[in-house]
């Protein structure tokens, strides 16, 4: 470990430390406005942003397209939600506190993860001996068998679990978090999007993130430079299904009713699988910190397009097409691709650290700019 | 036995207009390898189209089934103006996945631009209903719309078949899909040859949806969402860029799906077809009449 | 070091057909540690399909791969690898998207012997094989010339420095044996010079034994002990550079009779 390498892990455990006390406090704030909007606002982004950087791992790094990723959070989803209402049930808790229930929270989030991760593994041996558009639909066909099949297990309820009688008991008892325990447990959000966005950070700069990479670039190079190609692309589904299992127990606690159509390839919403890798790519392939930013601005977006914020502010006759909130939702994605084909970050990571550089770096990226226009000029002028 | 037959003639339906759309997403795979998202929302503009021209054809005397012909000229220009103003310029910038991205959030404009139109709206709505009558052989019934549906697609298939083999453009189409590189050194307008794939993608999705609606008689801006994912899988199960692989999908998948239901259960049906789908590409992962096309090392 | 009687790598009938057409048949070859070979042959020989024999690549429809009188059957290319064969390529492929030292380290992957756990929690394993390994490539760099573009993008190099880096990529895997897929194309006259004093580094200060493809008749003819020529998936002859350059089926061959 270098002086530098020092610096930056001291400066980044800084900030996860800061990002965890501001869940805290904002957690013991008062207030409608972060009890009804804010808070569950941040539930919501919460796995959002997992999923998005997870499904970076496969899709970034790996370089393997994968269009079931939602399939494995709607197991973590429902593992995470039975298994809590099965220890209600037994009366290890009765309400949402204690040092019981937070037993009963840590084991549902890792037992999510772990369902999830085996499932994983299940799909991808067979899955990822398969190739670009083939691999995809073979995983959108997964992610499909894997909602149709909850859809229809009668103890995760017909059509969801909040219809039928043993269902109902599950809406009412299991993990399901009202506004007040959102804004309670608002540091368990901080937690768990800390330990996992730094646990895909060691994993992707690792031997294990070199050899994916390698696999991307150039996957016969990279087998015959010693690297087990299907070994690295079935771990890496693994653990990528793993932290969507994970975000499938957030997802259970912050939504009082679970309904498989939420998992789904795509719905209405910008939670489905086509979402996730909209994200990733928005945010750049091989960026987690992109990710992160692409799955809080889409969220933001398509949060304040559907509820007014700044769309109240716009001129009457603009505020019409906002009417359709995904129309203007898709055309913003089209136009957002066209001049950033690479992404918002592309493939660098944003980095505490190089904030220091950054005035510099713009100025030589002005001058770049400038003298490019001088080029394109004197060209123009030679050639007139 | 009669069960039997029934279900494998409601298999063949659905399987026919699976096929039709399942040739739209082919073709486009085959020439730009491009995963068309927006596909399945064509046959919901061309739903659309059918449901306000039919009525006027029948007004004006002539047969409601000719309202197709509009149709198809509208889902055709719809597929091309998508190739103009998004595809080709992304295409122009970006990469594979950006291409599929864009594809993802056209087929979202493309709904929620119906969703916006007054005429159209949100609600569901229903369109007059063609070829109901139906004739019994033998104690299996089966309606004009079935043999229909089973006939056109037939005949558009062999026919589409022919045009790329025969036809000058046909030949354009297939070189590009080669190669576009060398296509456009042997003097091929490979912009052109993309956009009439999309023209006529579009157009057969036209086609699909006349046949859908005449079973299904209901219309939706998210009714092309399913049916294009199916269609999707059917293209890939046969080999993605094959035209009969598509045509063949397209039936598996209607005889599965109505198998399931007949025999298992409808809401299990989904299941089975992806299954079909996993166990023939991992026997054949190029699908059942694609080539495999190994990495030069 | 193995015995010198013993061939580092040796093939027996080496063969392989696609669909009806023989690629390669009956392929021989035996190269002794230390020793510089050369395998040429007209466009469309094999001599390409023979590398891809020789790391599993292709699996060879008939015949054995042995190094170190071992059988390779039914091993994978990455077997092949830790087994200790290492390769070039023709056309350069390179892990473009990450930088020069990366692409080195990466294909030290399985010498690395952490698991997740120390890769999660950086524990004094991790740092202490991350900190070898990257000492490691910077050598491998050092030799090949490269030691300043470490933190390069690979596809920022020029042409001849991708090519050297593959092969400071390929010695990365520890290997006995080193097949370089015609590292002089497209190299200038300069490039080509520089090329050879890294070929010959290689061989002196690492020992390795090393099976050349080059159509760079003047570097074949100066750095390679022995030649094999090969047309037609066929073994035509082989021998020393001045036999070989005098074999009237080899010129036959290369002029057409």
């Amino acid at each position: 470990m270098t002086k530098t390498d020092k610096r930056r892990y001291l400066l980044n455990f800084a900030a996860a430390v800061l990002v965890f006390a501001v869940t805290v406090v904002m957690g013991m704030t008062g207030g409608d406005a972060m009890k009804l909007s804010i808070a569950p606002s941040i539930w919501q982004c919460s796995y959002l942003i997992i999923m998005a950087a997870s499904l970076n791992l496969v899709l970034g790094f790996l370089g393997q397209l994968s269009l079931g990723h939602c399939g494995f959070m709607a197991v973590g989803a429902y593992t995470s939600a039975l298994l809590s209402l099965a220890f209600e049930r037994a009366g290890f808790y009765t309400d949402k506190s204690g040092p019981a229930f937070l037993l009963v929270l840590v084991l549902s989030v890792l037992l999510a993860g772990i369902a999830a991760a085996v499932l994983g593994l299940v799909v991808g041996i067979p899955a990822l001996r398969l190739k670009g558009d083939y691999l995809a639909i073979i995983t959108l066909g997964f992610g499909m068998i894997i909602v149709n099949v909850i859809n229809n297990l009668p103890f995760c309820g017909q059509q969801g679990l909040d219809q039928g009688s043993a269902s109902s008991a599950l809406y009412a008892n299991g993990l399901a978090f009202s506004n007040d325990e959102k804004m309670s447990y608002l540091w368990v959000v901080g937690v768990v999007v800390i330990l996992c966005m730094t646990s895909m950070f060691m994993f992707v700069r690792s031997k294990y993130g070199r050899a994916i990479r390698a696999i991307r670039d150039n996957e016969i190079a990279a087998s015959a430079s010693g690297i087990n190609v299907s070994y690295f692309k079935v771990i890496t589904f693994t653990i990528s299904a793993f932290y969507a299992g994970i975000t499938g127990a957030l997802y259970s606690c912050c939504n009082a009713a679970l309904a498989t159509t939420s998992f789904a390839f795509t719905n209405g919403s910008i939670l489905n699988s086509v979402f996730i890798v909209v994200m990733v790519v928005v945010g750049g392939m091989g960026s987690l910190t992109g990710s992160v930013i692409a799955a809080v601005l889409l969220f933001l977006l398509n949060y304040t397009i559907k509820n007014g914020g700044w769309v109240d502010l716009l001129p009457a006759f603009l505020q019409g097409v906002f009417t359709y909130p995904m129309l203007v939702y898709s055309i913003a994605l089209i136009i957002v691709i066209m001049f950033r084909p690479r992404g918002i970050m592309g493939s660098r990571e944003f980095a505490l650290c190089d904030i220091p550089k950054w005035p510099g770096q713009f100025r030589s990226y002005l001058a770049a700019r400038r003298a490019g226009r001088e080029d394109r000029r004197k060209e123009a002028a030679h050639h007139g | 036995m009669i069960t039997f037959i029934q279900f494998l003639i409601t298999g063949l339906r659905l399987g026919s207009v699976y096929a039709l759309i399942a040739l739209g997403y082919t073709m486009v795979y085959g020439i730009i390898k491009l995963i068309n998202f927006a596909h399945g929302d064509f046959i919901m503009v061309g739903g659309y189209s059918l449901f306000f021209t039919i009525p006027v054809f029948m007004n004006l005397g002539l047969p409601g089934w000719l309202a197709v012909v509009p149709a198809i000229v509208i889902c055709a220009l719809v597929g091309m103006l998508v190739e103009l103003l998004a595809y080709r310029p992304v295409r122009k910038t970006g990469n594979n996945l950006t291409c599929l991205i864009t594809a993802i959030a056209m087929s979202f404009v493309l709904e929620n631009l119906a969703q916006a139109i007054p005429a159209i709206g949100p609600d569901p709505k229903v369109p007059y209903t063609l070829f109901a009558s139906t004739i019994s052989i033998a104690g299996v019934s089966v309606s004009h719309a079935t043999i229909l549906t089973v006939a056109v697609s037939a005949v558009i298939m062999v026919a589409l078949y022919f045009f790329t083999q025969k036809a000058k453009i046909g030949c354009a189409m297939r070189c590009v899909s080669e190669d576009k590189e060398a296509a456009t050194l042997m003097g091929i307008d490979v912009n052109k040859a993309i956009i009439v794939t999309f023209g006529i993608g579009a157009g057969l999705a036209a086609v699909a949806a006349l046949m859908y609606i005449a079973q299904y008689p209901k219309v939706f801006t998210t009714m092309g969402v399913t049916l294009g994912i199916y269609a999707f899988v059917a293209a890939v199960l046969g080999g993605i860029g094959s035209l009969p692989g598509a045509v063949l999908g397209g039936l598996v998948i209607g005889i599965v799906q109505s198998g399931a239901n007949t025999y298992i259960n409808s809401s299990m049906s989904d299941t089975f077809v992806y299954l079909i789908l996993i166990v023939v590409l991992m026997l054949k992962p190029a699908g059942i009449l694609g080539k495999n096309v190994g990495e030069k090392v | 070091m193995a015995d010198a009687a013993t061939p580092v790598l040796e093939t027996r009938h080496l063969g392989i057909s696609f669909g009806g057409l023989h690629a390669v048949s009956d392929f021989n070859i035996s190269i002794y540690p230390g020793e510089l070979v050369g395998l040429i042959g007209p466009n469309g020989a094999g001599k390409t399909t023979v590398f891809n024999l020789l790391t599993g690549v292709y699996v060879p429809t008939e015949g054995t791969v042995l190094l170190d009188g071992k059988p390779l059957n039914g091993k994978k290319t990455h077997q092949f690898v830790e087994a200790g064969i290492a390769r070039t390529f023709q056309n350069i492929r390179l892990f473009h998207a990450m930088t020069v030292i990366e692409n080195v380290k990466a294909a030290c992957t399985k010498d690395i012997h952490y698991n997740l756990f120390d890769a999660t929690f950086r524990t004094r394993r991790f740092w202490r094989e991350e900190n070898a390994v990257t000492e490691k490539a910077l050598d491998l760099l050092e030799i090949c010339g490269l030691r300043d573009k470490a933190d390069l993008l690979a596809s920022s190099l020029p042409y001849g420095q991708q090519r050297k880096l593959e092969i400071a990529r390929a010695l990365a895997t520890d290997m006995k044996v080193l097949l370089l897929d015609e590292p002089a194309a497209g190299m200038n006259p300069t490039e080509t010079a520089e090329l050879l004093g890294v070929i010959n580094v290689i061989r002196d200060k690492l020992g390795v034994a090393i099976l050349l493809i080059e159509h760079d008749m003047s570097l074949v003819m100066n750095v390679c002990e022995r030649i094999q020529v090969i047309d037609y998936g066929q073994t035509i002859a082989s021998g020393l550079p001045q036999e070989i350059a005098n074999d009237p089926k080899v010129i036959a061959a290369y002029l057409g009779e």
